[in-house]
């Protein structure tokens, strides 16, 4: 058994890991930074797909994965605007257009898809590897960690120059007084509404990008559902890490581990049944629920719109 | 006018706001000096907190105009007020309790980066000029209040004000605070900084104020200058405001009830110290009603909890819990009322364990709470006065007969009360929910104070009420507790608990810390010693 953990297989086990972990990351990270500005978003499940269907369309016809992610992030804006005039501009409640968003986001790239490309399943083939000079010769952690395509490189580099945003500046430090306390805000002689806006829209991007992600390089395809239930996933992680994305990036690695764990077992020999491994990413799920779920706590004023004047 | 060359005049003229059903302020106009105190005076819903929203920018007037230094400024927004120099200290604080002072301070700076070296060093400035000491990492939740405030003045004058507006800041603070405020009140005049201080105490504005506006219903009704507070003996300038406070109520007493009812309203106004009245009963003597030995709650987990709590309240006993709002006031009231459970400790009632004994059980035994909460956990808005008043009878005869309700006997027995406490609303039948919150509040100690009623819980009973109905209120608890009744008194008002109770105890962070016995001499300092003690620490 164990001359099975040579070093391909870690190697395809550290990259399944990656691709599983990234969707989940993107859109966590995009729904952190809405709730850190006081917008829950229930939509994600629906934004996510439908950032996903755009990629996958737009890099179908241009053949060019970077233009499909980008097409990705606009989608996932143009969903979030949905939450942007109704919840935040109108104050309607948050819970009931985040559900609507989800659905209309299923039904749409649903039967969209189904109208388009029912035909036979279409593959978008692999991207091309981007190996770092160097680095990517190492064994094991080179192929499976620095030949990522170049769209990972540039995804981290965004997450992690948003934690560094939130923390750091002007901008993170305006965002996080609006989800708790958008008077202080307003009092101090910033603009609630146009925090919140920037959020909503920025936290849209990435959920739509964690879509196409998702479509374009972790399964290369779209079907419908395709999501199945990751959106909802990124909200227990972005309650459970409290507005910290170093933690949102540690639990989805975590969530990617739990997927890629069940093949791996198969292919050390356990035979596990097939419903087992599927299962357990949700049981792991629920597990850091049942663990963890004391400890989460959520900005005071996330879902409450704001009116100046009210108390 | 003492206006010199230098001084600048921020004019108010000729505001009005109306909201809907009330005009806030009608046709306000005064004159704002820099390097003055402008003491502005009057009864809660005068209309001060509006006029300070106007000046904020929190508001705008429906018609009027605010000038500075001649030319007139449009206050469209927050951002215009900060821009203009003119920081408010809200009555509720505006900081953001999970951020670090320093994060308080910068919430609103431009530029792209936290310029954390830049704002440490303004922090610096600001807190000499106070002269005070904040430690600008300290998380905001974990200050005293009176720190609190004293990084709300500094964030106020953040951009170099040129107006400091403070609304209401001596509400909450211990003795000894306000005596600091004051000294850095004191050091911002000097600055040659324009200073407005919005009270409903007469003490603070004869001691703190350079001049005096009084608003009533709205408008501006009387103002002292600088130079009548100047000659003003203590007297005369009291006698002064409260003319202009109550004119017309006093003026209707007439005769020899005018005196009376200006001493009351004197009294009200909080124009002196409070002082207790009733001669000290020796209650050693008497029966134990409530008895709590070292009790903790269990909650939800969101507020602080009480631990190890023990305290006894007599027959006849008014027992004030004095402390900073949130200290786990509300646990230690839940958790005799039976709304809260105990994780240890015993609770006895009449010498009786009633520990485990339910909400309604303890109820019908005679324990009564009076929450703080008066719009939301005490009455249902959308339900009739009458509904109300009956609430915590839910299926008992004669309101409810075989699970239906009997509108006659709720009638019969909810305009009984409504005479009985002067609730003024149009019918029975009137939605509880539109009607005023001393009106409220009076509903509320119509259903507890009755029918039983052996122990009283009450949680800031007078907050934010008018000072007739706060006069009322107090007046209704010394009854109950003349009449036998013991109160549980919690409160963050100390003039009220040195008025009504007989024994003071000082809670923190849900512990009792320290107990006073009200016999009159120097118990504000005394009750103000444990409090500052600890909260804040080393001060």
């Amino acid at each position: 058994m164990s001359d099975m953990l040579t070093a391909a297989f870690v190697t395809v086990f550290i990259a399944t890991v990656i691709s599983q972990a990234m969707p989940l990351m993107l859109a966590a990270v995009g729904e952190t930074i809405g709730e850190q500005a006081g917008v829950l978003n229930l939509g994600i499940e629906g934004v996510m797909l439908i950032g996903a269907y755009t990629g996958f369309v737009v890099t179908l016809t241009t053949g060019d994965f970077w233009i499909g992610m980008l097409a990705g992030a606009v989608g996932g804006i143009v969903a979030n605007l949905a939450m942007l005039v109704l919840n935040v501009w109108l104050g309607l409640n948050q819970i009931v257009i985040g559900l609507a968003v989800t659905l209309i986001g299923e039904g749409i790239t649903s039967v969209l898809y189904l109208q388009n490309y029912t035909t036979s399943p279409t593959s978008l083939g692999a991207q091309p590897k981007l190996a770092i000079p160097g680095l990517g010769d190492i064994p094991v952690i080179g192929p499976s960690l620095f030949q990522q395509s170049g769209i990972f490189w540039v995804c981290i580099i965004l997450i992690l120059g948003l934690a560094f945003g939130l923390a750091r500046t002007n901008w993170g430090l305006s965002t996080r007084s609006a989800g708790q306390k958008p008077s202080s805000l307003d009092a101090a002689g910033g603009n609630v509404m146009r925090t919140r806006s920037i959020a909503v829209l920025l936290s849209g991007a990435l959920v739509g990008l964690g879509g196409a992600y998702l479509a374009l390089l972790t399964t290369a395809t779209f079907s419908p559902m395709l999501t199945n239930g990751l959106g909802f996933i990124a909200i227990v992680i972005t309650m459970l890490s409290r507005g910290r994305i170093l933690v949102v990036m540690i639990t989805s690695l975590v969530y990617g581990l739990a997927v890629a764990i069940g093949p791996a077992l198969q292919v050390i020999g356990f035979t596990v049944p097939a419903d087992i491994i599927k299962m357990l990413p949700f049981i792991i799920v629920i597990v850091m629920l049942i663990v963890f779920a004391r400890s989460s706590v959520v900005p005071p004023a996330l879902g409450t719109p704001y009116t100046r004047g009210a108390r | 006018m003492t206006t010199t060359a230098t001084s600048e005049v921020i004019s108010l003229r000729g505001i009005t706001k109306a909201f809907p059903g009330v005009i806030a302020n009608d046709d306000v106009s005064l004159d704002i000096l820099s390097g003055q105190v402008h003491c502005l005076l009057g009864e809660n819903g005068a209309g001060k907190s509006t006029l300070i929203s106007i000046l904020a920018g929190m508001q705008q007037p429906d018609s009027g105009s605010v000038s500075i230094g001649g030319s007139v400024v449009d206050i469209s927004s927050p951002k215009v007020a900060v821009d203009l120099g003119i920081g408010v200290v809200h009555q509720h604080s505006t900081l953001v309790p999970a951020f670090t002072v320093l994060e308080n301070l910068m919430l609103g700076e431009s530029g792209v980066m936290l310029d954390k070296k830049r704002a440490t060093e303004r922090l610096g400035e600001l807190a000499d000029l106070l002269g005070v000491e904040i430690d600008p990492h300290a998380l905001t939740a974990d200050l005293g209040l009176g720190q609190q405030q004293q990084v709300e003045i500094a964030k106020a004058m953040w951009k170099g004000s040129r107006l400091l507006v403070l609304d209401e800041p001596t509400s909450m603070l211990t003795p000894q605070a306000i005596e600091h405020l004051g000294e850095s009140i004191e050091r911002v005049k000097e600055r040659g900084l324009a200073v407005v201080l919005i009270t409903h105490k007469l003490r603070e504005a004869y001691a703190m104020g350079d001049c005096v506006t009084i608003l009533r219903a709205g408008r501006n009704v009387g103002h002292i200058s600088v130079e009548e507070l100047a000659a003003y003996s203590e007297q005369q300038a009291q006698d002064a405001i409260l003319a202009a406070m109550f004119g017309d109520d006093l003026a209707a007493g007439g005769g020899a009830d005018a005196v009376s009812d200006l001493e009351e309203a004197a009294e009200l106004a909080g124009a002196t110290a409070a002082t207790r009245e009733i001669p000290a009963i020796d209650f050693d003597s008497r029966p134990v009603r409530l008895e709590l030995r070292d009790v903790s709650s269990k909650g939800g987990g969101r507020d602080i909890e009480a631990e190890g709590v023990s305290l006894t309240v007599r027959e006849g006993e008014i027992l004030g819990i004095a402390g900073i709002d949130g200290h786990g006031q509300g646990a230690l009231s839940e958790l005799v009322a039976g709304q809260r459970s105990a994780s240890s400790g015993t609770v006895l009632f009449d010498g009786d364990d009633i520990t485990r004994t339910g909400v309604r059980s303890r109820q019908q035994l005679g324990v009564r709470y009076v929450t703080d909460d008066r719009l939301h956990e005490g009455t249902v808005g959308s339900m009739s006065v009458a509904l109300n008043l009956v609430i915590k009878r839910i299926g008992q005869a004669p309101f409810w007969r075989f699970g239906r309700i009997q509108p006659k006997a709720v009638d019969t027995e909810a305009v009984r009360l409504i005479d009985e406490y002067g609730i003024r609303t149009p019918s029975p039948a009137t939605r509880a929910g539109t009607l005023s919150g001393g009106n409220i509040q009076k509903i509320l100690l119509a259903r507890e104070l009755t029918n039983g009623a052996r122990l009283v819980v009450v949680n800031k009973p007078t907050y934010g009420l008018d000072l007739k109905t706060v006069h009322l209120v107090r007046e209704l608890l010394i009854d109950f507790a003349a009449g036998g009744g013991s109160v549980l008194l919690l409160s963050t008002d100390l003039d009220e608990l040195i008025e009504l109770s007989h024994r003071i105890e000082v809670i923190s962070r849900g512990r009792l810390v320290g107990g006073v016995v009200n016999d009159g001499v120097g118990t504000a300092e005394k009750v103000g010693h444990y409090m500052t003690g600890a909260i804040e620490g080393t001060d």
